[in-house]
């Protein structure tokens, strides 16, 4: 109420955005119109308010003029109210003295063939500001601290990468007297690694991936800074940005992870034989289940972390993961005085408190039976990609000798089908971005290892990275043969006795506009990347949204890639769209250095305009509490009176619309102020 | 169950051993079967890509009536049963198209409102009657006399002439699962896969042309093109073992048929029997086969052992 006593000067500025506005709205008009209201002392147009002119006019205005209020009227407050506020606060006058009117977005743009009812329109707009802002009050920014640590979610190359970066940041002394500060990184596969730890080699440059994934697993399963949980998935957060709390649940391994030493004796004594019995071993889902696994294993060879696990859907001391305690048990004494099996082992869940959280789940290959057409699962010999992968790895199922399933015969002749699964109308209409590049790289592989004669079937080739297009050269040159074509199908009919117990591929060869029929004795289908099965219920979990395909949405396209609508969390890798590993390693980078620059800052601002409750007319009805989407409304019992976190408070108005007894009141949008804005726009005539 | 039946030209003519084992097989399982009283061609192939209006008029007509009667259509022609469908589509989605027809209706004050169901015996065998009904209607399972494989008390291999089940492929042809894939899947359709089994037949299951095309008019009109269709068909048939291929469509019964001498002049014999699903139907149902229009192939059924055959086999195989 102090606001009232003293006289109100207010500066008006209408701006015209060179033509943006000025085309179409009569500025001076609107100047000349301004200064005729109440409170109004200097109103001028000027053609372009957010330029350091503009700027530097406000500030010395404020003091030249002694305004205690400002109305710019221009574009959207989403572009430029930051920018105004900077510039009251810059000449001392409180930032929430200002009112913007956009007459650009709201009136020019979609005015543009009616001039004089537009410059109508941004005068009653303006009226309508002015009035406003008479009522407005000075606000304070309060600033939250920001808890220290950083969860990151998803151990595939993406998390790997941004839990290094953040992690050789924190630069923990023992006595410097602060809490040592820590990344989490959570997986829910027993090992980090994600799809890389799968590939044989990388493209363009065929250096094997394991060479340059594994060290940085290792590091991050060293490092002092960085917290593995592997075998785990968040189930709940809840807080605000620089102060999550996050529910990890850890599943059980039925292996005591601190008595593990990762000797293995445990997997080599398990009663269930290879040999011997080849029905109870599992199917191995680090080789896309091309050969099997015992109950008691380790993911891969450079699992990280190095501790087995039991699966006890297959283990026999379980039946269908309930423990029955009937096996010998060879197990427990191979591991001896260790004692790190524990089959009673139970799920538990764990409470972390971070400050800003880095969601990398990635992706999902395109399961290839929803294209019956290729006929995958039908016949033996067609592969997916990842599958093709495996089979060309040294520590792959066949110790990286390519074989048909019959696990003898090398292939002759192999087709690769592009877009499986992408820029299909019938399945997913994205383009993947990595398929074309790694169909060649299997196609350059596949050669190498059998000799064969190679096909590709592409709709067009797209190679857009460093040294993709001259690798795609290279293949061209090693006689790899394309065939610019969809696929129709792959079948087993025989047309000619040449095809008798081949593969048939049936394609339009567009280029030479004809149909033709190539038998081969393999298939691999590059099959798309499309969202993680359970990208929704994560997208719900962080609060983010999803684009229509159900990748994770990012705030802005191009600035703000790896920032999502919720402050303080960031997302990189696939999870967000098809990327191949350059890519998601940049994000990867970007996501870590939003998050240190949030960390380094050490608090975060918060817009005032929340609400609070009028304590004496609150007559404790808790109609708002439920209402409330940020649970941030809480009800002291004692006094039966509700109160407003104001940590929590998001400034969305639903409680102060719903209180019955009129008692919640929301910053900057008070009665007084509100109508004041209305009356103005009324008013004008 | 009562089901009005739309025959259509074939089933009347060259398709006519369908008619006649489709009947007696529905009333032997109970299922009364009232022919639509004054019927018309269904303007079906020809007559759809001419003028799709005026066909479309042709089976708005079939349709009316049979809403007249209450009840629904049974389409065992795969063209008449597409052709049903694909009207009744257009009518829905295309105001214009629902105009002509209703004029023309109107001229004869016939009405049609709203959607006739349209079934294919397959459709009303499997999910109106049910597979165990027809499997208690079973008296004489699909079985031949023919070579065996056991195992002796040994442990060996022996070979030695018993009654084996009849290996059938099945044939769906292309017109009743796509483009309405109302009633099976329209890649990989299974129902009469299940049907044969019932009757106590084996299936070949990994016949990858069920649902490919048979040629349809081109054996007629483009011979070339037409018949090598059909040669890939029966050769595929015969390379998985079978001792006849199934189908549910006189045209494709007749084009599997009809050709073996012209077929095995081009490139080389591949004789064996295309029979419809009905008449195996009868077959197991113990009804007289000259009643079944089995006379009428091209290529004969073998002779299948009787019960007498199967109860004088058991011993052996148990």
């Amino acid at each position: 109420m102090s606001a009232k006593q003293e006289e109100i000067r207010i500066g008006f500025y209408v701006c015209h955005c060179g033509h943006n506005i000025g085309k179409t709205v009569n500025c001076p008009e609107v100047a000349k119109f301004v200064a005729t209201l109440p409170h109004v002392v200097h109103s001028v147009d000027y053609k372009y308010m957010c330029s350091d002119p503009g700027q530097e006019l406000i500030r010395l205005d404020i003091q030249q003029h002694k305004l205690n209020r400002v109305v710019v009227a221009s574009c959207s407050p989403l572009l430029h109210e930051h920018t105004f506020r900077g510039a009251c606060a810059a000449a001392g006058l409180n930032p929430y003295y200002f009112q913007m009117v956009n007459i650009r977005e709201h009136d020019s743009w979609v005015h543009a063939d009616n001039p004089v009812e537009a410059t109508e329109k941004a005068k009653a707009l303006a009226q309508a500001a002015v009035e406003r802002v008479a009522q407005h009050k000075a606000l304070e920014v309060k600033r939250v601290p920001i808890h220290q640590d950083v969860l990151i979610v998803g151990g595939g190359i993406a998390g790997i990468h941004a839990a290094l970066t953040i992690a050789n940041s924190f630069e923990n002394t023992p006595d410097s007297g602060k809490p040592p500060r820590k990344v989490y990184l959570v997986e829910r596969e027993p090992s980090i690694g994600g799809h890389m730890a799968k590939f044989d080699k990388t493209f363009p440059t065929l250096d094997c991936a394991a060479c340059i994934l594994t060290p940085k697993m290792s590091e991050v399963g060293a490092h002092e800074n960085i917290e593995l949980m592997t075998y785990s998935e968040v189930a709940k957060m809840d807080g605000y940005v620089g102060n999550y709390t996050v529910t990890v649940r850890h599943k059980p391994r039925y292996i005591i992870a601190d008595l593990c030493t990762g000797c293995q004796d445990c997997i080599s004594h398990c009663v269930v034989q290879p040999e011997k019995s080849p029905k109870l071993m599992a199917a191995n889902e680090f080789n896309e289940g091309l050969d099997k696994r015992r109950p008691v294993y380790i993911p891969f060879p450079q699992a990280t972390p190095q501790i087995v696990l039991i699966d006890p859907m297959v283990c026999l001391n379980f039946r269908k993961g309930v423990l029955t305690d009937k096996c010998k048990k060879s197990c427990v004494t191979a591991c001896g005085e260790k004692k790190a099996i524990d089959f009673t082992q139970k799920e538990t869940t764990e409470e972390l408190k971070v400050g800003t959280i880095i969601v990398a789940t990635g992706f999902k290959a395109f399961d290839s039976r929803r294209k019956p057409e290729y006929g995958y699962g039908v016949y033996p010999n067609v592969y997916t990609a990842l599958e093709v992968e495996r089979l060309v790895n040294a520590s792959g199922p066949t110790g990286g000798h390519v074989v048909l399933r019959d696990g003898r015969t090398k292939p002759k002749t192999i087709g690769i089908i592009h877009c499986v699964g992408s820029r299909d109308e019938r399945t997913h209409k994205w383009c993947s971005r990595v398929c074309c590049m790694y169909s060649l790289k299997l196609a350059h592989l596949l050669h190498e290892h059998t000799g064969a004669e190679m096909y590709n079937f592409y709709i067009d080739i797209r190679t857009p990275g460093k040294g993709y297009e001259e690798f795609y050269g290279k293949l061209l040159e090693e006689g790899v043969n394309f065939i610019r074509g969809r696929v129709g199908e792959v079948t087993d009919w025989a047309m000619t006795p040449e095809e008798e117990g081949k593969l048939v591929i049936r394609v339009e060869d567009t280029l030479a506009g004809m149909v033709r029929r190539i038998p081969v004795d393999m298939v691999v289908l590059a099959t798309g990347l499309e969202p993680q099965a359970d990208a929704q219920e994560v997208r719900r979990i962080f609060n983010m949204s999803c684009g229509t395909e159900g990748f994770f949405l990012e705030r802005h396209p191009k600035l703000a890639p790896v920032n999502t609508f919720t402050d303080g969390i960031f997302i990189a890798g696939a999870c967000q769209g098809p990327r191949d590993i350059p890519d998601t390693v940049a994000q990867a980078g970007a996501a870590a250095a939003e998050a240190m620059a949030l960390i380094s800052r050490g608090f975060v601002e918060q817009e005032p305009n929340t609400a609070f409750i009028l304590d004496a007319e609150c007559s404790g009805c808790k109609s708002c509490i439920p209402l409330c989407p940020y649970t941030a409304i809480l009800f002291d019992e004692a006094r039966k009176k509700a109160y407003i976190n104001e940590a929590l408070c998001k400034g969305c108005g639903t409680c102060v619309a719903s209180c019955p007894s009129g008692s919640i009141v929301q910053n900057l949008f008070e009665d007084d102020q509100v109508f004041s804005e209305i009356h103005g726009v009324l008013a004008y005539d | 169950m009562k089901y009005s039946y739309f025959p259509g030209c074939s089933l009347k003519g060259l398709g006519r051993a369908y008619e006649e084992s489709l009947l007696p097989v529905m009333a032997h399982l109970g299922v009364e079967v009232q022919e639509l009283p004054d019927w018309n061609c269904c303007g079906a192939t020809a007559y759809m890509s001419v003028d799709e209006g005026r066909a479309s008029v042709l089976a708005a007509r079939n349709l009316a009536i049979a809403q007249r009667m209450g009840l629904s259509v049974m389409a065992p022609c795969s063209a008449c049963y597409l052709v049903l469908n694909k009207t009744q589509h257009n009518l829905a989605e295309y105001p214009a198209m629902r105009q002509t027809v209703d004029r023309a209706l109107g001229a004869v004050n016939l009405t049609l409102k709203g959607e006739v169901p349209v079934r294919h015996p397959l459709d009303v065998l499997t999910n109106d009657i049910g597979l165990e009904a027809i499997r208690q209607k079973v008296t004489h399972p699909l079985r031949l006399m023919g070579e065996v494989t056991e195992k002796a008390a040994d442990g060996t291999l022996v070979r030695r002439t018993g009654v084996r089940p009849l290996k059938v492929v099945p044939y769906y042809g292309c017109q009743i699962v796509r483009p309405y894939a109302t009633f099976d899947d329209k890649n990989d359709p299974t129902t009469m896969d299940r049907l044969i089994e019932a009757l106590g037949a084996e299936v070949v299951t990994d016949y990858r042309l069920k649902t490919k095309c048979c040629g349809g008019s081109l054996t007629g009109t483009v011979p070339d093109a037409g018949l090598r269709l059909v040669y890939i068909l029966l050769k595929e048939a015969l390379k998985h073992g079978a001792d006849c291929i199934v189908t549910v469509c006189p045209l494709c019964q007749y084009n599997l048929d009809a050709f073996h001498a012209q077929i095995a002049s081009r490139y080389e014999p591949v004789r064996i029997p295309t029979v419809y699903f009905s008449q195996l139907m009868g077959l197991a149902f113990g009804l007289p086969a000259r009643e079944l229009g089995l006379h009428r192939g091209v290529v004969p059924m073998p002779a299948l052992a009787g019960p007498e055959a199967v109860a004088a086999a058991q011993p052996a195989v148990a």
